[in-house]
């Protein structure tokens, strides 16, 4: 299983996948209309790295996290 | 060092330590910048959301990078509200000499605003709205549209 938790203001309880990859994720996200929003605008990190690319091979026990745009200070 | 507190910063205490952390370190320099809450758009004051793993991995980075240069950097950083005229956010870095310091307190808040995992929200009638007007999208976002 691989957990994806969405961040920040994003208001979505956290998944349990059974995912190999970033492109099977976007597939899932991208049929949920409540995300449209935030998949254009959000970054994704892989157990606390940010990735640049789809092409990442997950595992079971992997966290995957959506940062949406940030604004410290 | 990297310092999260609950509700805003003591300000006038947190410079007095780092100043005092480093009164011997032999630096020539400390730059402190201070983040204040504005009255504006009849906001009672912000809020924020911090990931601390990635915002903890972002900062150890920029250690390195002052480290590298002689210098060293101080961040701290609000969770939850923070009322209109107090602080969120303090920055300062101490150097041998002044320019290093002055370059890398602009470089650093830059970098901080356009990275950094922390997402802010103005209180308004009692309720929290994301601030997305005024937040970056990290580099590379958009990867599973």
């Amino acid at each position: 299983m691989v957990r994806v938790e969405f961040l920040g203001p994003i208001q979505k309880e956290p998944l349990e996948l059974e995912i190999t990859n970033l492109n099977e994720l976007a597939k899932i996200l991208q049929e949920d209309e409540s995300m449209k929003e935030w998949l254009e605008n959000s970054a994704v990190a892989v157990n606390d790295t940010l990735v640049s690319s789809r092409d990442v091979v997950l595992k079971d026990g992997d966290r995957v996290a959506l940062l949406p745009p940030v604004c410290g200070g | 060092m990297l310092y999260l507190y609950d509700g805003a910063l003591d300000v006038p205490e947190i410079l007095k330590e780092w100043y005092e952390q480093e009164a011997k370190s032999n630096y020539g320099a400390y730059i402190p910048f201070v983040g204040t809450v504005r009255s504006e758009d009849n906001i009672e004051g912000l809020s924020f959301d911090i990931y601390e793993p990635i915002l903890n991995s972002w900062f150890e980075a920029w250690q390195k990078k002052a480290e590298a240069k002689g210098a060293v950097i101080k961040m701290a950083h609000s969770r939850g509200d923070v009322m209109l005229h107090e602080s969120s956010y303090i920055a300062a870095v101490f150097s041998p000499k002044r320019r290093v310091a002055l370059e890398f307190i602009d470089e650093f808040v830059e970098d901080f605003k356009a990275s950094a995992p922390i997402w802010k929200y103005d209180l308004k009638g009692g309720k929290r709205v994301y601030a997305l007007d005024r937040s970056t999208a990290i580099n590379g976002s958009g990867l599973l549209s």
